[in-house]
């Protein structure tokens, strides 16, 4: 029913829509649940578990009962509360958790079966089999208990994530929080003040309040233009829903939840990490229900929501509304009615100072099916009588929402004279509570408070403060009593609600306590008390209450569970925005990766990168072009992108000392011009990365690490610089976007090269392992005479604002030679059958002496890993690397295991394992490296491969690791 | 999480790469006995409390850093250079 004259909503702008079949009028500045009330629908939800029909208990996002969802398809958002959702002409919502209507679910009858599904239901019932849990009762259980559900396609939805950085951040936006923020930004400190409603103001847009001899809401809209007129980030529509370590908050703010028709290119939802010198929390209270018997009929709501509906939506949630109070509230609950001429058959309060004019007693029953018709109760004086009423506005105190002060892991205290918990000093670095969060619940207390804590967060970062004149308000808090537990009416123990989302009653946490599940924690988890979406906002202090009463021991000593982040449910997609399909990780691209795809080359992830896994012609597959290309390296010349390698350009009169520290072999002893093999070990002996370094001066270096390491090396010499060796003079830096690099490998890659060099490039000039600076195509650019193919190869380096055009002219020239390029199936081909390892085989616990490189640490220097690689068990019966090859003709598969032939192919008879296998066209047979037990010296041997994974299996022969031009000749000369 | 690089200022968590205790940097003599180089390798303290540990501003100076933090109450007393 709308109350003529009430209400902060624009009657000038009428909306409708969709309620499952209904459509539901409303005007703009409406929730979804105040224009249901409006048109007299009271039934929004069905319960959890015994599908009880529910109506909103609250105003707000705490709400436990009115989960809707909106949209269709697979912009279906569910587990909306038709609390906060705004009203949007055109928009579709539908009830859940009901079959086949709202009004008739079938599964109702859990309620029946209600003395069976009580607390510890599920673990006792079903225990047993094991199986039949996965398979059998967790499918039903889910299907009958249920929330909303996603539509299972992709979120079509914009989401969006940022970063913000300011001087004070003041959650909430009620007088103590308003106050807060302009006292700080008058003081010219750099404020957000967030808030989770669309209006600012908090319960002065609810409430019959007096600021400054204005209506509170008008005080709250002109100070709210005040600020942002000051430079005040003002965020409606943001939950802060977490406090976190160093200051950092995280926000989320519904962008275009409440827009009709919102630009596409605005997110749904945008969350926030927000880092803040200091922060006010002003995040108001919450109103608590009263357990007594039966109390969770639609119709039954917090007198706190009721007000609300009144004042900010002009809606009476019913024609004869009764009160049951244990606080002031709800005297003030029934005056509001009053004056708004809606009927108030009674106010029953149980306190003994209970105001004139009220019952004193308790409600100790209700009835009505999907709605509630009359309310049974007892009044302290003896008796029982029934009053007719289709609305119940019950208060029973306010609890603080301190939810963020105990994200650090705070606990709240109990304060005996309000009754409530109320936040620990200190509890989160950097914050200060003000208002009724702090339980300072009158108007005067909250906007002084906030002034205050504004001040206090000024002085810790540092800032005066403006004193902004207080204006005037009521200053006479409500009082309030700890939680009450109302038997019923003969008294016994009817059911009464704590937790509605979940529903957990009253014998539910007796129960609990009963079993000895009597801490607080342990209750929880027994019950589910407080583990729904809602987190037990309305339900926590109630529920801890009444097993304080079961256990005797009071509720400072039964104390809270923990509250967590987040304060209210955060999509994922919001805090993920933007990380899927291409936008999952960034993306590293060579210069030439155009013309490699617009080869059709396939590109292949490496780390970041994007590298060319073969160049198909005509219908081949990977496996004929792999090996065409390979032949072609062999036979002609081929050209491939090597840029990815990383590049660390060293410098300085300590350069040469650091690469003997940071390798195990030598390099200061490395010729100018020259460049040299090296192996980089970890300080534990085991292999960290290998790759060439060039020494292009007397003080002058390029390392070139593999693409995988490039980081971790990177990493590693700024740490030995920095850190080990400071006593040395020399300066790092990065330069792997900085170089395009190709490989020209094969017979003809003299010539290829030749003839783009200006230098001549001969065997004198350039010799194997040698570099040096040469103009390329006119351009000044590196050339290093090196091999990963066997072949006689170059690397040549340029700009990498030339690489493009220097990879279409060497193919030009490679392919004018019979040549062309060739791409990463064919490179490990080439590298497996010469024996060169990668990553595949420095897998992080393999050592120099697993490699056969053992002897290449140096015994004149010192070296990161030199100790601690010459322990025993590194250099002991060890998995050797061995060249393997086929018998037979079948394929050789990666992480296959190697036995000797008779063994039983099991985990105590393992000798070994493949890590590099590949189709050899050089040699025509399958080969591979792996590692086997002491395999060095079993060249000549046969062992059986097993791959368990694939189901294959095939004799394979131990060989030397470099099984294709061992000598070498090819490369040098 | 925030740190203070000395050399950059206050800045987000995810700048930073973690490495371990400062312990990486007593490295010990290369002719030290096999239990110093066992302590050094493998042996941490898993204190609850007050730990030094350190961090690189990777993602932005590229600074060693000696965080001193506590385990417990996740305070960060200093950022310093670690050397
Ligand atoms: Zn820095």
């Amino acid at each position: 029913m709308r109350v003529p004259g009430y209400g902060l909503i624009d009657r000038d702008a009428p909306l409708k829509f969709r309620f499952d079949n209904d459509w539901v009028k409303g005007y703009a500045g409406d929730t979804v649940a105040s224009a249901l009330l409006a048109q007299g629908t009271r039934l929004m939800g069905r319960s959890f578990k015994y599908h009880r029909p529910r109506g909103p208990l609250t105003a707000d996002s705490a709400e436990p009962n009115a989960l809707i969802t909106t949209h269709d398809g697979a912009r279906r958002i569910p587990n909306v509360r038709a609390t906060v959702q705004p009203a949007i002409h055109g928009l579709r919502t539908r009830s859940q958790n009901a079959w086949p209507s709202l009004g008739l679910d079938v599964l109702e009858v859990n309620d029946l079966a209600a003395p069976f599904l009580g607390a510890g239901f599920y673990y006792k019932t079903f225990m047993w089999p094991p199986k039949a849990w996965e398979k059998l009762y967790e499918p039903l259980i889910r299907r009958a208990a249920g929330l909303g559900a996603l539509s299972g396609d992709p979120d079509p939805w914009r989401q969006e994530k940022a970063f913000a950085h300011c001087d004070l951040l003041v959650v909430g936006g009620g007088p103590a929080g308003l106050m807060a923020a302009r006292e700080a930004a008058e003081a010219g400190a750099d404020v957000i003040l967030a808030d989770e409603d669309e209006i600012l103001g908090g319960r002065l847009t609810r409430e019959a309040e007096a600021v400054d001899g204005r209506p509170g809401h008008a005080w709250a809209a002109e100070t709210v233009a005040a600020l942002r007129a000051m430079g005040v980030r003002v965020m409606p529509r943001t939950t802060v829903t977490g406090a976190y370590d160093g200051g950092t908050y995280g926000a989320l703010e519904r962008v275009s939840h409440h827009l009709a028709d919102p630009h596409p290119d605005l997110p749904r939802d945008c969350f926030w990490r927000i880092a803040a010198k200091s922060c006010v929390l002003a995040a108001g209270a919450l109103e608590r229900h009263i357990a007594f018997p039966m109390n969770d009929r639609p119709g039954i709501m917090l007198g706190s929501a009721v007000r609300a509906y009144l004042r900010r939506w002009g809606v009476a949630p019913g024609h004869r509304i009764a009160i049951f109070t244990t606080s002031d509230d709800g005297h003030r609950t029934a005056a509001d009615l009053r004056a708004a001429g809606i009927e108030v058959p009674a106010v029953i309060d149980p306190r003994e100072d209970a105001p004139e004019g009220a019952i004193r007693g308790e409600v100790v029953g209700t009835s009505g099916r999907l709605g509630l018709t009359r309310i049974e109760i007892r009044p302290s004086g003896g008796g029982r009588r029934w009053i007719e009423c289709d609305a119940l506005a019950v208060s029973g105190g306010w609890n603080p929402t301190l939810h963020l002060t105990c994200h650090l892991g705070a606990r709240p205290v109990w304060d005996e004279t309000l009754a409530t918990f109320v936040p620990r000093d200190g509890a989160v670095p950097g914050m200060t509570v003000a208002g009724a969060a702090a339980g300072l619940f009158s108007t005067a207390q909250a906007l002084e408070s906030g002034r205050e804590a504004a001040q206090a967060a000024l002085a810790r970062i540092g800032r005066q403060h403006a004193s902004t004149a207080l204006p005037k308000a009521d200053a006479t808090p409500p009082r309030q009593i700890a939680p009450l537990d109302v038997r019923g009416p003969k008294g016994t123990r009817h059911r009464a609600w704590l937790d509605f989302q979940n529903d957990v009653t009253v014998k539910d946490v007796r129960q609990a306590a009963q079993e000895n599940y009597a801490s607080v924690e342990h209750m929880k988890r027994y019950t589910t008390q407080g583990m729904a979406t809602d987190q037990g906002k309305t339900s926590n202090v109630a529920a801890l209450a009444v097993l304080a009463d079961a256990t005797g021991r009071g509720i400072p000593e039964t104390g809270t569970t923990t509250f967590r982040p987040p304060f209210s449910p955060v999509p994922i997609s919001a805090m993920g925005a933007g990380a899927t399909g291409a936008g999952f990780a960034p993306e590293r691209l060579t210069t030439s990766d155009p013309a490699m795809r617009a080869r059709g080359a396939p590109m292949i992830e490496t780390g970041l990168w994007y590298r060319p896994g073969w160049f198909p012609q005509g219908d081949e597959d990977w496996r004929a072009a792999c090996s065409r290309e390979a032949a072609m390296v062999r036979t002609t010349v081929g050209v491939a992108d090597v840029s990815t390698l990383g590049k660390i350009d060293i410098q300085g009169p300590g350069a040469a000392a650091l690469l003997d520290f940071v390798y195990a072999n030598s390099f200061s002893t490395l010729k100018e011009g020259r460049v040299r093999y090296g192996l980089m070990l970890r300080e534990d002996g085991h292999v960290m990365d290998d790759g060439t370094t060039a020494r292009l001066g007397p003080q002058h270096y390029v390392m070139t690490t593999t693409t995988a390491a490039a980081d971790q090396v990177m990493r590693h010499l700024e740490f030995v610089t920095q850190c080990l060796r400071p006593d040395l003079d020399v300066a790092l830096i990065s330069t792997t976007e900085q170089w395009a690099q190709f490989s020209v490998a094969g017979p003809r890659a003299r010539e290829t090269v030749q003839s783009i060099v200006a230098e001549p490039v001969t065997d004198e000039t350039f010799p194997f392992m040698a570099c040096g600076p040469v103009t390329v195509a006119g351009t000044p650019g590196r050339l290093f005479r090196i091999s990963f193919s066997g072949e006689h190869a170059y690397e040549i380096a340029v700009p990498s604002r030339y690489g493009a055009h220097l990879w279409r002219d060497l193919l030009a020239r490679a392919e004018a030679l019979g040549g062309g390029p060739y791409g990463m199936e064919a490179l490990n081909v080439l590298r497996i059958e010469k024996g060169f390892i990668t990553h595949s085989e420095i897998t992080g616990r393999v050592t120099a002496f697993d490699i056969g490189m053992d002897r290449m640490i140096s015994e004149r220097k010192d070296c990161i890993g030199k100790a601690a690689s010459r322990r025993p068990a590194l250099l002991e019966n060890r998995e050797e690397m061995v060249g393997l090859r086929s018998l037979g003709g079948a394929p050789i598969t990666a992480g296959a295991h190697l036995y000797r032939e008779g063994d039983r192919p099991d985990a105590p008879n393992d000798q070994g394992y493949v890590t590099s296998p590949c189709w050899s066209p050089a040699l025509g047979a399958h080969i591979a490296l792996g590692f086997l037990r002491n395999g060095r010296s079993r060249h000549g041997e046969v062992v059986r491969m097993v791959d368990r994974v694939r189901g294959h299996q095939t004799r394979v022969e131990i060989v030397d690791p470099v099984q294709f031009d061992p000598k070498g000749g090819r490369a040098r000369g | 999480m925030r740190l203070t690089c000395p050399l950059c200022g206050d800045r987000d968590r995810r700048e930073f790469y973690y490495l371990g205790h400062e312990t990486w940097l007593d490295r010990p003599a290369a002719d030290a006995p096999p239990e110093a180089w066992d302590a050094y390798l493998h042996l941490r303290d898993n204190p609850c409390g007050p730990t030094r540990d350190l961090w690189q501003h990777e993602a932005g100076c590229g600074a060693w850093l000696v965080v001193s933090r506590d385990t417990a109450t996740h305070e960060i007393a200093s950022v310093e250079l670690a050397r």
